[in-house]
């Protein structure tokens, strides 16, 4: 039995010590918002937060999350009440496929939980672990700097 | 030389007089025609009424793309399929324009086999130009259907008439929804040529930006792809492929998967191979293990990369004339020369390609991220042996795939394994790496060049001859679905055919919009793939304008006129004049960078030189020891005709500058006589956040009236060839094989 802490829930998992947090959160727990892209820390399609900082939930063991907090998308808000960043991609529009999108938010997110701040080369940094295959970049950037204008509260 | 028509493919060129050419579409009465497509036309749609509009010409009926009745309301039809470029959306705005309602009063329905019309393939940015013009039409004829039934049964004149979201309304304070209006109406009718006319200044919704359909539920985790899927007792497959193309499985030790905790399954046919767990993190398990215990034969072996673009030229090819006119003289006098190459490149989905599969009562279900499920389910029916109508596949949106990437392949695995496990809903998800190695590439390809002025400076001779592997490798049989390659009875792949003039195929955009007396242009159309290729994105318009416009600002050059003068003096075009000026415009062309290593590039075409408009200038710098390249501003302007939504096109802009940009500064496949060394993102680097253009500019010309002419692909090409001008111009070096940065650019250096 592996106890996982995700979005503020207890889950009791009987689960293998090795198995990726990514396929935990989806199967086990029937989370959407991580996605597989690579499996292999190089895309962030499957970016969480574990103790607020952004991580590849296709990496992460879940065997490695004893007593620790993993956050995804879905604790950001709903499609009734978007928090801050999604609303703001909302209003950007700031998808194509939006596959990498949920990601792109959850890594966003743990920027501006430490730096309401940033500046534009820091924002562009900070997300470069991140693929988009659309180009949507343009418009992610756009929907962060929104943000970040109006206080960068997240 | 012989006649070079000697060696045309008659098939193909019986198509371009059956088809396309003299055929068109009319969007509105009294608009001159343009041109249809034929690439869907080539994918196997058959044309039932070719007077009629967009796809209502292969299906012509109205009931087909609208019903309406009491319990489900207005339900609105698309063979088309959302690929994340927003046309669900779009569509359904052209059919609530004219049908007069809320977008939200309309059910709408994207490509499935069971309910929805046969729109073979959403690609080729046909999308708005098929479906949306079918829509167009079919929703305003339904409408008047609907007005002419009301008329009659209040014994009124239609004009008297009106409506609002879906109720018709008398001046004498009757009404009647659409449902009861519809009642006698019958819609199995064939739609007919002309459509009411509705002027574009009146338009509430075509011209507006609608917020997207999918995007709230895609940001807060909403099950929103094929991957979201859960049906209730879903089993978890992933597929075990052979080391490269060609070998054969030896043996396999299946008491090694026994081994794994849990229940596996091995799913074996020849040598194809499946493992099957009703937990997704115990299918890797086993996958790994399979992968360990399996031995193969050694399989076809790889080219060499170094001379890959002399090899296609060496390999069995048929010929095609392109285009020619004039008397070009032989050798031309004073020619520029030049040969321009392109690697293989990969569509690189950011989620590799999935798809659910379930065989019950008979009925095989496939839930998929194709683009054509009408050819994807006679493929899979084929190689399953199950009649037709027993195979359904429904579209269920994947990450983006800009062309024929894995989809089907993943569809065809899950097909099989659903057939091999009757009862069972199954989950195929590709990894990496799989998606890497298997999905179909881009085509690796060389172009010539020769090309010369008259004396008062204007473009008098051109030559261009292009060499390629297909771009079109669509489903047309079983044997276009890899899986089936691998199996104990085999298929083997419909011969290539390469998509006709004027959308062309290699060659599509390998002929100049500008005015050139003189000109030939050959496409070699090399029939033996060293790597399986298909669609991606503008297909060879990409090498094809990029080849053009270096061309052309190198003609400039040798004329000393400024590059965007230039293409003006060589464009009559109206609308293709207009997205030049207003760039050059916008962009204060020719006002120059500053700073080391800096330089602007400008470009042009017209998609297919039939559809959208594009011109785009661009500034860089270049970072000469590291081939690094830093775009400062990228100021595009396209006239795509009446354009539906306007942010929609902007997005679907500025995604097409990021990812051709990508593609033109960073991309190839990597291999070696070895193996293939681009199974990951390590091995097949694309753009990411530091690298983006610092500041995309967008001018839309707005076409009000005319007819749609797509966008999603149009940019491809212009960009790609205004980074290789700026980029000669910042370091005075014409770079001509991709990809242009980075290692492209030692490369360079280094030949
Ligand atoms: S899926 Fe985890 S980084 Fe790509
Ligand atoms: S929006 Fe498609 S991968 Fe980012």
């Amino acid at each position: 039995m592996i106890t996982l802490d995700i979005n503020g829930k207890t889950h009791e998992l009987d689960i293998a010590d090795d198995m990726p947090l990514l396929y935990a959160l989806r199967n086990q727990v029937g989370l959407n918002g991580a996605k597989y892209g690579c499996g292999l820390g190089q895309c962030g399609a499957c970016t969480v937060l574990v103790n607020d900082k952004p991580v590849f939930s296709c990496l992460t063991p879940c065997g490695a999350l004893a007593g620790k907090s993993v956050r995804t998308v879905e604790s950001l808000g709903s499609v009734d009440q978007p928090g801050p960043l999604q609303k703001a991609f909302i209003d950007e529009q700031a998808a194509q496929c939006g596959y990498c999108i949920a990601g792109m938010i959850v890594r966003a997110q743990a920027l501006l939980e430490a730096n309401p701040h940033p500046d534009d080369e820091t924002i562009r940094r900070h997300m470069a672990p991140n693929l988009c295959r659309c180009g949507t970049h343009v418009r992610i950037f756009a929907a962060i700097k929104s943000v970040v204008a109006q206080g960068g509260k997240v | 030389m012989k006649n070079p028509t000697q060696n045309v493919n008659l098939s193909r060129r019986a198509f371009v007089i059956n088809g396309a050419l003299v055929m068109g579409f009319a969007m509105l009465p009294g608009i001159p025609r343009a041109f249809a497509d034929t690439e869907v036309d080539t994918l196997g749609t058959t044309i039932l009424a070719p007077d009629l509009p967009g796809s209502l010409r292969a299906t012509p009926y109205l009931d087909a793309w609208i019903r309406i009745d009491a319990k489900d309301g207005i339900t609105v039809y698309t063979g088309k399929v959302e690929l994340g470029t927003g046309v669900k959306t779009a569509l359904l705005q052209i059919a609530a324009e004219r049908l007069e309602v809320s977008p939200g009063l309309i059910r709408f329905l994207t490509a499935d086999t069971a309910l929805t019309p046969n729109e073979g393939y959403t690609a080729g940015s046909h999308t708005i130009v098929d479906s949306g013009t079918a829509l167009f039409n079919a929703a305003a004829q339904v409408r008047q259907l609907l007005l002419e039934s009301a008329a009659r049964q209040w014994q009124r004149s239609i004009d008297s008439l009106t409506t609002r979201d879906a109720v018709i309304y008398d001046t004498q304070g009757r009404s009647m929804t659409y449902a009861q209006a519809v009642v006698g109406v019958q819609l199995h009718r064939f739609a007919s040529a002309n459509s009411p006319f509705k002027p574009a200044g009146s338009f509430t919704l075509i011209g507006k930006s609608l917020p997207r359909l999918d995007i709230p539920a895609k940001v807060s985790g909403g099950a929103a792809y094929v991957q979201d899927m859960r049906l209730p007792d879903m089993l978890h497959a992933r597929v075990i492929r052979p080391p490269r193309r060609g070998s054969q499985l030896l043996e396999i030790d299946e008491a090694a998967l026994r081994q794994l905790p849990g229940e596996v399954k091995l799913v074996r046919n020849g040598s194809y191979l499946a493992v099957v767990a009703t937990d997704e993190w115990l299918a890797v398990k086993a996958m790994r293990e399979g992968y360990a215990k399996a031995r193969w034969t050694e399989g076809n072996p790889l080219p060499d990369s170094t001379h890959i673009h002399q090899l296609l030229t060496e390999l069995p090819a048929r010929r095609y004339p392109v285009s020619a006119k004039g008397d070009l003289p032989q050798p031309l006098p004073r020619a520029y020369k030049a040969r321009v190459t392109k690697q293989y490149l990969m569509h690189g989905s950011i989620g590799p390609s999935c798809a659910v599969a379930w065989f019950k009562d008979g009925t095989l279900t496939v839930w998929t991220h194709t683009q054509g499920v009408y050819p994807l389910r006679a493929g899979i029916a084929e190689m399953v042996g199950l009649p037709v109508a027993q195979v359904r596949c429904i579209h269920a949106e994947g990450s983006g795939c800009y062309g024929h990437n894995g989809a089907d392949d993943a569809a065809a695995d899950a097909a099989l394994i659903a057939m091999a496990i009757p009862g069972k809903p199954i989950r195929v998800q590709w990894m990496r790496e799989q998606e890497n190695l298997w999905e179909p590439y881009s085509s690796a390809m060389l172009a010539e060049v020769e090309a010369g002025l008259d004396d008062s400076g204007r473009l008098r001779d051109w030559k261009y001859e292009l060499w390629s592997t297909p771009h079109n490798e669509r489903i047309v049989n079983a044997g276009r679905l890899l899986p089936a390659w691998l199996l104990a009875n085999p298929f083997t792949p419909a011969p290539s055919v390469p998509i006709a003039q004027p959308e062309g195929d290699g060659d599509r955009n390998a002929v100049p919009l500008y005015e050139i007396p003189n000109l030939k242009v050959d496409m070699n159309f090399v029939l033996t793939m060293p790597f399986r290729t298909s669609a991606m994105r503008s297909l060879g318009a990409h090498i094809n304008i990029f080849a053009i416009e270096s061309t052309v600002d190198e003609l400039a050059a040798r004329a000393t006129i400024d590059p965007v003068q230039f293409r003006l003096n060589h464009l009559s075009d109206p609308r293709a004049r207009a997205v030049v000026e207003r760039v050059a415009a916008e962009f204060r062309w020719p006002h120059k960078a500053t700073g080391p290593g800096s330089g602007i590039g400008f470009a042009f075409a017209r998609y297919k030189n039939i559809m959208g408009y594009c011109a785009i200038a661009v500034q860089l710098h270049v970072q000469r020891q590291t081939g690094q390249v830093m775009i400062d501003r990228v100021v595009a302007a396209v006239d795509v005709g009446q354009i539906v939504s306007p942010d929609g096109l902007l997005n679907q802009i500025q995604g097409g500058i990021v990812q051709s940009a990508s593609w033109t500064l960073y991309e190839r496949i990597l291999y070696d006589a070895s193996g293939m060394h681009s199974f990951d993102w390590s091995g097949y680097p694309i753009m990411r956040f530091p690298d983006l253009p610092q500041q995309v500019e967008v001018h839309m010309i707005d076409q009000p009236d005319q007819p749609f002419l797509g966008a999603a692909e149009i940019v491809q090409g212009p960009m790609a060839a205004a980074l290789g001008n700026a980029i000669n111009d910042a370091t005075g070096k014409r770079l001509l094989d991709l990809p242009l940065a980075r290692r492209g650019w030692q490369d360079a250096l280094g030949s």
